[in-house]
């Protein structure tokens, strides 16, 4: 039998491409049969499997003539939330059913530029609601983990992925792809990451352009790489990030080679760790692993310095007001008029209120309903206006931080993946999950969850670093010692397909 | 002064705001790249972003930003360094994104002041509280099809520059005054073309009356009128109207109203209670939008000699009259005809600018707007050149034709397109200057009237006009009426 090169790195394949060892099409092959063998996760909407094989063709041409750059070749599955050029981009809402736009987003049209292979789209939270991937008018993704009880058994329950990237973290998670496209609001990158054992990375808000990506909340979506490992992390986030004329508020800096940043050495750096991360009833585990994990830089010769960053507990209901207002306005265009779902009426507000009321999920709806009222007259100062203000805070608490320390470390999420069906009938405790991601999105900053161990019933936890603005750098060098500290080398245990 | 309303119970004082939608003038529209050209088949200036396109963001285009300085400018008003882009929340067919981009709390252009001239020869001072900038909407089109309605987005996201008065204005007259002093402005600055009838230029009228004095009574806005005319019928109408009501005892209620132009009158579209709750906040796709003063600066370097200080060089460096004045800088256009022409005027003769500068606006406003206004011409479809008015003018000038024989050749202009001179040439009309046949022409009338000499000679001195009537009428016209004065006086007085 041949090599299973579904196993490899980012880095590694890369590597191999370049070499001959293989070519892009043999590895595309391998993980579309990967694919087939693990539908059952429902971790992609669509497959695209011609696609994949043309463009790994074009990439083998590229290696051929010696124009390949590090994603050439690199098979890779991308969020539905992504338009992508003839090819459904629904962000796994039915109210753009059947929606094929004729424009390719930048970061996807940067990734193409640059010889990566499309495999398919990834299921996820509809319109990027939702933090276990539960929400998705195409059904739950089911996470490749399951947790083994004291015994070693493995559990036959599902586990959700995380969300609201789910099927992207679940298709590198099971090697179904080699690094995929994720987009992060409020934690949905990172939160999955953390969830599925892989490398979530949001940049910077302004890095990459928002251009062609579905917006959910636009002061707050970025795109960013899902990856096995942080140097995957810097080749692929290189890729994805550009100034872009069409996006107003992506920024114009120079994008530096990433990958030069992961010297191992942090001798030197400053770690902030702020003391409001530490939450009431947050699992012993995740507390001990935070505090492993401060021994581990501390030993590779960072200085941890204790800092407060006091607006903290406020973050998620400011998120929580701030996301919905945006989504409430940014969803007024899915309205049967133009394209997607179309459910007739008997007058034009008939067929308004069919088509919004059979083409939204719930939560989408709940979240139309929260960002209705807080912006409407009456309202908008006591919520609006007053979250805004608090946005701001949060920005400045974290401004003072940087003052003193280089990057800052907390846990990614307040538990690892927990059960299909958990906490689908409490929003509250499912917004909970987003609480040590959110303050970062909303602070417009760098942030990585990083896999460092397993819960005591052997799920996936992850550990989060956030950077200064424009210093992806700096995050991806602290990431990447912290990642080889942990030692984090644990895979799931396969359950699906023809069980290998 | 104010002017009052009669009403049955007394006098009443009319209370007008204006909310003025111009059109920029632009390549492309607002956020896009589409082109704004009018009258295009329908949904073919449509790009991904105006057509509310999943991803789409807007990009600002700069020189409708541009185009808002220059207009803010051109009115005098304050330009904001810093200014905000809000999206306005509602659901309509013809609305695609289901917000429209517009400024709210932070707009580009903040207060000024401008002066409008009144028909009795005063002036008023109205406020102008703003302007900002904003997308407009498609079009629904609802006679394509017996039960559905069709959308058109050509002109979805074009730019529109809401301006804002004050409420200021007390009748139509002066509503009336404010609008065109606009529509002027925004045409000499080149930031909107004025063009009603395409729609480049409409207004939500708010109206309210109150006993002079009195605090303000509550408005109605009508919205979306299309002309001047209609908009001075919505205020007469609405003042009328909401006068009845009050003098009835009767209550004005706050709401939106339509106008129907069949019939003059306006209806109710919407009240208060059901009026939209727009939910504006800052589009988060934008940032605020921020320039530095040297940029307001080259605009203002940019801009042409605007009518109030055209109007004020007419009148001091040329000797115009000021309602001469008035008159010419109204439209850029006949400001422009008049400049051209005088220019053009005082090459040919090689006389002094102001020394002409009377007689060619006399006929510019006289003979030249009388003729087109009769053939509903506006001055650039002109049948008269600049070159052949200025010509017609230089014949009557260096004493070729008389001022009555220039109104004959003008009708032939006008008629033919024909050149001046040729005409003059050709039909023989060159004025007789001639002393010797002038005065064997005198001679004869003289002999022909001897009954008349002697009432004349008796001291009837107003028969003096008689002979030259009848000098001139025996020359056809052509006699020079100062050789024929010059040659008269000595002969009947002998």
């Amino acid at each position: 039998m041949t090599q299973d090169l579904t196993k490899l790195t980012l880095a590694a394949a890369r590597d191999g491409l370049t070499k001959g060892d293989f070519t892009s099409r043999e590895l595309t092959q391998q993980y579309l049969s990967a694919m087939e063998n693990g539908r059952e996760m429902n971790s992609f909407i669509v497959e695209t499997a011609d696609i994949a094989l043309h463009m790994a063709d074009k990439a083998d041409e590229m290696i051929a003539a010696g124009n390949a750059t590090g994603m050439t070749g690199i098979p890779i599955a991308v969020k539905d939330l992504f338009c992508t050029k003839d090819v459904h981009s629904c962000a796994a809402s039915h109210i753009l059913n059947g929606f094929k736009p004729k424009y390719e987003s930048t970061v996807t049209a940067n990734l193409w530029h640059d010889g990566a292979v499309m495999l398919g789209k990834t299921n996820m939270d509809e319109f990027a609601m939702g933090s276990s991937n539960e929400t998705s008018f195409y059904g739950p993704v089911k996470n490749p983990w399951r947790a083994l009880d004291d015994k070693g058994v493995l559990d036959t329950k599902d586990y959700v992925p995380g969300g609201s990237s789910g099927g992207s973290v679940a298709a590198v998670a099971a090697d179904m792809a080699m690094a995929a496209t994720g987009t992060d609001t409020g934690g949905s990158i990172r939160q999955p990451a953390a969830f599925t054992g892989l490398v979530g990375m949001k940049p910077t808000y302004g890095r990459c352009s928002r251009w062609g990506m579905i917006a959910f909340a636009s002061s707050l979506d970025q795109a960013g790489p899902i990856t096995k490992t942080v140097r995957d992390a810097a080749i692929m986030m290189e890729s994805m990030a550009s100034y872009d004329v069409k996006d107003s508020t992506s920024v114009e800096r120079i994008v530096p080679n990433y990958e030069h940043a992961l010297t191992g050495d942090i001798r030197g750096m400053k770690i902030g760790i702020p003391k409001e991360y530490r939450m009431d009833g947050m699992p012993m585990e995740i507390e001990k692993l935070w505090q492993d994990a401060i021994g581990w830089m501390k030993a590779a010769g960072a200085e941890i310095i204790d800092i407060s960053l006091p607006h903290t507990k406020y973050a998620l209901p400011t998120y929580y007001i701030v996301a919905p207002a945006e989504a409430s306005s940014n969803l007024a265009r899915y309205d049967g008029v133009k394209y997607g779902l179309r459910v007739e009426g008997d007058s034009l507000d008939g067929m308004y209120k069919n088509t919004r009321a059979e083409g939204f999920g719930d939560e989408v709806k709940r979240r139309i309903l929260i960002g209705t009222y807080v912006l409407s007259a009456g309202y908008y100062d006591a919520y609006y206006l007053k979250a805004q203000k608090i946005r701001t805070l949060i920005a400045q608490d974290f401004a003072k931080a940087y003052a003193q320390v280089d990057v800052i470390l907390t846990p990614t999420a307040p538990s690892a993946a927990f059960a299909m069906g958990e906490k689908s009938d409490d929003p509250i405790a499912m917004y909970l999950n987003d609480i040590f991601t959110v303050p970062a999105s909303l602070a417009g900053l760098p942030a990585i969850s990083v896999p460092a161990g397993l819960s005591k019933n052997a799920m996936p936890l992850g550990l989060h670093l956030i950077g200064r603005a424009f210093d992806e750098e700096t995050l991806l060098r602290a990431a990447h010692v912290l990642e080889h500290a942990a030692g984090f080398t644990a895979k799931p245990k396969v359950w699906w397909g023809e069980k290998s | 002064m104010t002017k009052y309303v009669k009403g049955a119970t007394g006098d009443w004082e009319v209370v007008i705001g204006l909310e003025i939608h111009a059109q920029v003038l632009s390549e492309s529209k607002l956020f896009s790249g589409s082109s704004t050209k009018y009258g295009a088949e329908p949904n073919t200036q449509v790009s991904f972003v105006c057509s509310a396109m999943p991803g789409m963001l807007p990009v600002i285009n700069e020189e409708c930003i541009r185009q808002a300085v220059r207009t803010g400018l051109a009115m005098g008003c304050k330009i904001n360094l810093r200014s905000v882009f809000d999206r306005k929340n509602y659901f309509y067919a013809d609305l695609p994104q289901g917000y429209q981009i517009s400024q709210f709390k932070d707009p580009i252009v903040g207060e000024g002041e401008l002066v409008v001239d009144l028909e009795d020869g005063s002036t008023k001072t109205i406020g102008v509280e703003r302007l900002h900038l904003e997308q407009d909407a498609g079009k629904s089109m609802h006679d394509q099809h017996p039960t559905q309605t069709y959308i058109d987005l050509n002109r979805s996201g074009v730019a529109l520059m809401e301006i804002v008065s004050m409420p200021d204005m007390r009748s139509a007259e002066e509503a009336g005054a404010y609008f065109r002093k606009i529509r002027s402005l925004v045409r000499y600055a080149g930031t909107c073309d004025g063009n009603m009838d395409q729609g480049s230029m409409r207004a939500d009228v708010n109206v309210s009356v109150r006993r002079p004095g009195a605090e303000l009574g509550t408005r109605t806005e009508t919205k979306n009128v299309n002309s001047i005319r209609y908009m001075m019928q919505v205020i007469d109408f609405e003042t009328r109207r909401q006068i009845d009501i009050l003098e009835d005892g009767g209550v004005i209620a706050q709401e939106t109203r339509q106008f129907d132009p069949a019939s003059g009158t306006t209806s109710s579209l919407r009240s208060k209670e059901e009026a939209h709750d727009y939910r504006y906040f800052p589009d988060p796709d934008l940032l605020p939008l921020t320039f530095a003063q040297e940029f307001v600066d080259d605009l203002a370097k940019s801009l042409p000699e605007l009518p109030d200080a055209k109007k004020e060089r007419l009148i001091t460096e040329l000797g115009i009259s000021a309602y001469n004045a008035g008159v010419l800088v109204a439209e850029k256009e006949s400001a422009d005809y008049f400049e051209d022409l005088l220019e053009a005027l005082t090459h040919k003769t090689g006389n002094d600018k102001k020394s002409l500068a009377s007689q060619a606006a006399n006929w510019v406003i006289g003979d030249l707007f009388g003729a087109l206004k009769k053939a509903s011409k506006s001055v650039t479809e002109s049948p008269v050149s600049i070159k052949d008015g200025a010509e017609l003018l230089s014949l009557q000038v260096d004493g070729t034709i008389s001022g009555r024989i220039a109104k004959d050749v003008f009708e032939i202009m006008l008629e033919t397109g024909q050149n001046p001179e040729k005409i003059v040439e050709e039909k023989g009309l060159k004025q007789v200057s001639d002393s010797g046949a002038i005065e064997a022409i005198i001679d004869q009338v003289i002999a022909d009237n001897a009954d008349k000499v002697v009432q004349y000679r008796g001291g009837k001195d107003k028969l003096f006009g008689f002979f030259v009537g009848q000098v001139m009428k025996l020359t056809g016209g052509k006699a020079n009426p100062q050789v024929v004065n010059d040659l008269l006086r000595p002969k009947l007085d002998a």
